[in-house]
């Protein structure tokens, strides 16, 4: 085999991290960093907060200078999107009919927002939030907007919405579930949050389910509920998650049916090939036993990053390769509200409230079979930090203990 | 533009000069050291833009707030003169302070 080093497909949180840190641990064989977008890489979470706000340019949420790459030797491609993967043969085909030569492959191409399926779904006016490029072009039609419908009561709906309004918008949230965050939250943080965004003024529609986009003009005018009622909008925000962009990988044999399987040391089922971020199915230590699961958070990309790179480099050397299981941390800011999340509340069976929410300073604590496996912790940073130890530690504790703020969350680590 | 002296981790030493606009953590950042991860990007989530204030430099920082001195608790190499680089605005009258990169940084 030529000494071609190591390709990395994707130039996100994942793919970005993964090349700095093969440098970092003394990786001295060639590195190509090749990303379908045309930016160098960037934070993805100020999309839907400071960067939708124009509170940050383009420049400062670059995760490392333009200059960087080039300096560090890691020839960053952009633009080009790989098709294919001929696993035995180590080469990867890009769209322009490019062969590119690896050693090691990491694939690192996240996912792809999800889009509507109903009718109206490709009209302009319709946006979702996953790339700097969706950003911008939302961008460039708020000046003449003025009412938003935002479909799905996710983070990434809600934060997009707390901008919105910040930005003067009138703003309707639709979500098909019974609670805005159902679907990563206990039902104490979605009331919180609903209760937050009316406040705010924003209108929350639950239960709500959406029959298919209005149309005029050839632009999206609005979205039909199933109800019959036609909720008027100039623009319409998506965000109902991703798909995990893993065709190439899955064509090619690799194991998988939510993203792609990768074993502790983030391989895939295919000989040098390994997969990390949020398109990486894995077994997590904080996760119900056996469960595999997708993360989709930085905290994810970046350990998984530097788990594949420990491993590429240990793998050359035949030393032992290190195994992932970093706590997951995660985060979301709306209005003035600071949510910080430890561990994976995935199969909890209890939770405590830990806190008063009108006080809009608390924690809820999520129990599985009595042992604390997370925290949400809303302007509460303390209760974040000092929760950790519980969640890795996987501590009973009495509830009433937990629930008592005069017990700072130390005293039961 | 003010002048930050930065330390990594092997030790190596430089001079890195930043806009007055942002934070320590962008000033080290965008100078392309590559062991301040700075997860968060600077929204006071992480802990991840950990640094130590050479102690003759420590008290031209304005203070931290309780959540930042929160955030440092949870850091097993914090120092009497640990700060989030995030919380540090980089200012001209800041210019020359020196910091070095934490373990966790
Ligand atoms: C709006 C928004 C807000 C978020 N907020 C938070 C937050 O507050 N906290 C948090 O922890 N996480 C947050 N996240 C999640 C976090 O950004 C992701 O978990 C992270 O970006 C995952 O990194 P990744 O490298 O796996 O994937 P990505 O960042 O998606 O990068 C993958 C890259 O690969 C490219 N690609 C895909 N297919 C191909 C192909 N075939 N060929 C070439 N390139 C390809 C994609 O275009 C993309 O550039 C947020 C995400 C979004 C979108
Ligand atoms: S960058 Fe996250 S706290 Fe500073």
């Amino acid at each position: 085999m030529p000494n071609t080093g190591t390709l990395i497909v994707g130039a996100g949180h994942a793919g970005a991290q993964a090349a700095a840190a093969l440098r970092q641990f003394g990786y001295e064989k060639p590195i190509t960093l090749l990303t379908e977008e045309t930016d160098p890489p960037y934070e993805r979470p100020p999309l839907s907060k400071d960067y939708l706000a124009r509170d940050k340019t383009f420049d400062a949420i670059l995760l490392r200078p333009a200059t960087f790459w080039a300096s560090k030797n890691i020839t960053l491609t952009l633009g080009q999107r790989a098709v294919a993967i001929d696993a035995a043969g180590h080469a990867l085909h890009t769209a322009d009919g490019t062969a590119i030569a690896y050693e090691t492959l990491i694939w690192a191409a996240g996912g792809h927002a999800r889009r509507l399926a109903c009718t109206g779904h490709h009209l302009t006016g319709i946006h979702t939030i996953r790339t700097r490029a969706d950003v911008d072009l939302m961008q460039a039609e708020l000046a003449h907007t003025e009412t938003v419908a935002v479909i799905g009561g996710g983070y990434i709906g809600l934060e997009a919405a707390a901008v919105l309004r910040k930005l003067g918008k009138s703003v309707v949230v639709i979500e098909m579930q019974d609670r805005v965050l159902a679907r990563v939250a206990g039902p104490a943080l979605s009331r919180f949050y609903e209760e937050e965004h009316r406040l705010h003024g924003v209108t929350l529609l639950l239960n709500t389910a959406v029959e298919c986009i209005e149309e005029r003009d050839g632009r999206a005018a609005g979205v039909r509920l199933a109800n019959g009622t036609i909720i008027a909008a100039d623009m319409i925000v998506v965000g109902v998650g991703i798909i995990p962009a893993v065709g190439p990988l899955r064509e090619a044999g690799a194991a998988g049916a939510n993203g792609i399987d990768v074993d502790e040391h983030c391989r895939t089922s295919l000989p040098d090939i390994y997969a990390i971020g949020d398109c990486a199915a894995h077994i997590n230590p904080y996760a119900p036993a056996g469960q595999r699961i997708r993360l989709e958070s930085v905290q994810n990309a970046n350990d998984q990053a530097a788990t594949a790179a420990k491993s590429i480099i240990a793998a050359a050397t035949g030393a032992p390769a290190p195994h992932y299981d970093a706590v997951p941390w995660f985060w979301s800011n709306q209005y003035d509200l600071r949510l910080q999340t430890i561990g994976l509340s995935t199969g909890y069976d209890d939770t405590v409230l830990r806190g008063d929410p009108a006080a809009r300073s608390f924690s809820l604590i999520y129990l599985r079979a009595g042992q604390v496996i997370a925290l949400d912790c809303v302007n509460a940073t303390r209760d974040y930090v000092q929760g950790k130890p519980l969640v890795v530690n996987r501590r009973i504790i009495d509830k009433a203990l937990l629930a008592d703020t005069a017990i700072p969350l130390k005293t039961h680590g | 533009m003010p002048i930050l002296t930065v330390t990594n981790l092997a030790g190596a030493t430089r001079d890195v000069t930043a806009s007055a606009h942002g934070s320590v953590m962008e000033a080290i950042r965008g100078a392309g050291f590559d062991e301040l991860a700075a997860l968060c990007g600077g929204c006071l989530s992480c802990a991840t833009c950990h640094v130590i204030v050479h102690p003759d430099d420590f008290a031209r920082l304005a203070p931290m707030s309780a959540d930042e001195n929160d955030l440092l608790d949870g850091s097993d190499e914090r120092t009497p003169t640990s700060r989030l680089s995030c919380q540090i605005p980089f200012t001209e009258a800041l210019s020359g302070l020196r910091v070095t990169i934490a373990k966790d940084g």
